[in-house]
């Protein structure tokens, strides 16, 4: 099962970051020809511009996740029990130690990202700190963990940063497109950009939605179920979950990053599991925890 | 050409079942010295504690710095595995007799020390419970048709579990 969602995973990312590659080049291709009027140019740019782009958000995306948020590491100095949790959960899962960090906030999440288990990155809140126990603790670090073996924080980190960007530069044209059409004399040109506008307006939202559907809800009921695999005590969890869910507050983030944490960080009390909801009901978590032997 | 196409599957399914066992073979390799690293951690910290919780727990104290003296030098994995859960339970012992201390509870070294010892006994329990899964995995595999074929070849051998025989567990705890 877990195999079988690691090569989703990664086919689902290539996907993305195919689509990312192709938007890119015809955007940076068409402003280009714009400018110069000579397609090889505007075709070598394009190129170009999407090759680094792609490879600089590959490779820096975690990064980009984890300033987003505001997160510092959490040294072995400062957070010993949370370290000391993470390296004997990782013995458990048989995977790498990934980098620790922590977020300076009352309200109670966590996230995990990076590329693969050699560049992962934790992320905990210092609320959760403060208000679980040892073991609950432990279950939402093995839920994390499990997000790193099934290859969901390349997914998802990918899919937030590309999409996000795609959606960045689509917002841009088309209000340029719409504030500053009428100022141009060169009618091709013109022309031109009113049709990769209108492109653009209709793929905006897509993108946006795609990044919603692309990233499946089921991760999280799986990551649960793992998470008890690795630390064979599902009690931690399902009483970590009951705390998320009734003292939580929600969270200042970046909106983007917001299919990454363990729990709805914005929380708009929603009892059913909708198309668009991007995690899964609590309760509805809790029960199917119970369910295992 | 048809015998051809019968050898070719012939070695490459050879190559696979070789690497497949000399790959499970490695992974059980890697989780026994994960086993064996927080083994040699926990003797580095024992003495720690008992160094910080002189003066209390007196009983507990020399019981857990005699059992970690009379350890085997040279243990079979029988051994090896009870003798680790004895230190465990003496261990879990003189940290919660330490523990009604308040002085020793509120010194900032005990406090860090006993994060990390009962931290290190966790990663004992993980690391254990991850080599018996890989130990498992490699014993089927080297019974199992044809891999078995292979295994013979190769001289694998059966391992042996990290675990306490039922009949000695019994025995370690009626000594607590």
């Amino acid at each position: 099962m877990i195999l079988k969602s690691v090569r989703k995973n990664k086919i689902k990312t290539g996907f993305i970051i195919t689509l990312f590659f192709i938007f890119i080049t015809l955007f940076v291709y068409f402003l280009s020809k714009l400018i110069f009027d000579d397609i090889y140019i505007a075709a070598a740019i394009g190129l170009s511009f999407s090759i680094i782009s792609a490879f600089a958000s590959y490779y820096n995306s975690d990064k980009m996740i984890l300033s987003l948020n505001g997160a510092r590491p959490a040294t072995r100095e400062e957070f010993l029990q949370l370290n000391v949790s993470l390296e004997s959960l990782c013995i458990a899962a048989g995977l790498p130690l990934p980098k620790l960090y922590v977020m300076d906030t009352p309200a109670l999440n966590a996230f995990a990202t990076g590329r693969n288990p050699e560049h992962a990155v934790v992320c905990v809140t210092t609320g959760l700190l403060n208000k679980l126990d040892k073991y609950e603790l432990e279950g939402v670090l093995a839920h994390e963990l499990s997000h790193i073996k099934n290859y969901d924080i390349l997914l998802s980190t990918i899919a937030i940063v590309m999409v996000g960007f795609v959606t960045i530069v689509a917002d841009i044209l088309t209000h340029s497109f719409i504030w500053g059409g009428n100022r141009d004399s060169d009618n091709k040109a013109a022309g031109l950009l009113v049709i990769v506008g209108i492109i653009f307006l209709i793929l905006s939202p897509i993108f946006a939605n795609l990044l919603k559907l692309a990233i499946s809800r089921n991760r999280e009921y799986l990551a649960d179920a793992s998470a008890v695999e690795i630390t064979r005590n599902k009690q931690g969890l399902i009483s970590a979950l009951q705390k998320l869910e009734t003292e939580n507050e929600p969270m200042n983030i970046n909106e983007a990053t917001e299919s990454l944490f363990i729990v709805n960080p914005l929380k708009g009390k929603k009892q059913k599991d909708s198309l668009w909801s991007t995690h899964p009901n609590t309760q509805n978590r809790i029960q199917r925890l119970q369910e295992i032997n | 050409m048809i015998w051809i196409i019968i050898i070719i599957i012939i070695v490459l399914l050879i190559v696979f079942l070789y690497n497949y066992l000399v790959k499970l073979n490695i992974r059980c390799q890697n989780a026994w010295s994960q086993i064996d690293n927080q083994l040699k951690r926990r003797y580095d910290l024992i003495p720690n504690l008992v160094e910080v919780t002189k003066g209390y727990a007196a009983y507990e104290r020399e019981t857990l710095a005699a059992v970690v003296n009379a350890r085997n030098q040279n243990p079979t994995m029988q051994e090896l595995a009870k003798e680790t859960e004895e230190v465990s339970q003496n261990v879990k012992q003189l940290l919660a007799v330490a523990e009604s201390y308040p002085d020793l509870k509120a010194n900032e070294v005990f406090k860090n020390l006993q994060i990390e010892l009962t931290g290190t006994e966790d990663k004992i329990a993980f690391a254990r419970q991850f080599y018996n899964d890989t130990v498992q995995h490699y014993n089927s595999a080297i019974m199992m048709f044809p891999s078995n074929i292979m295994a013979k070849i190769l001289k694998y051998k059966e391992k042996e579990y990290f675990k306490v025989n039922e009949e000695e567990k019994k025995e370690v705890k009626v000594k607590l």
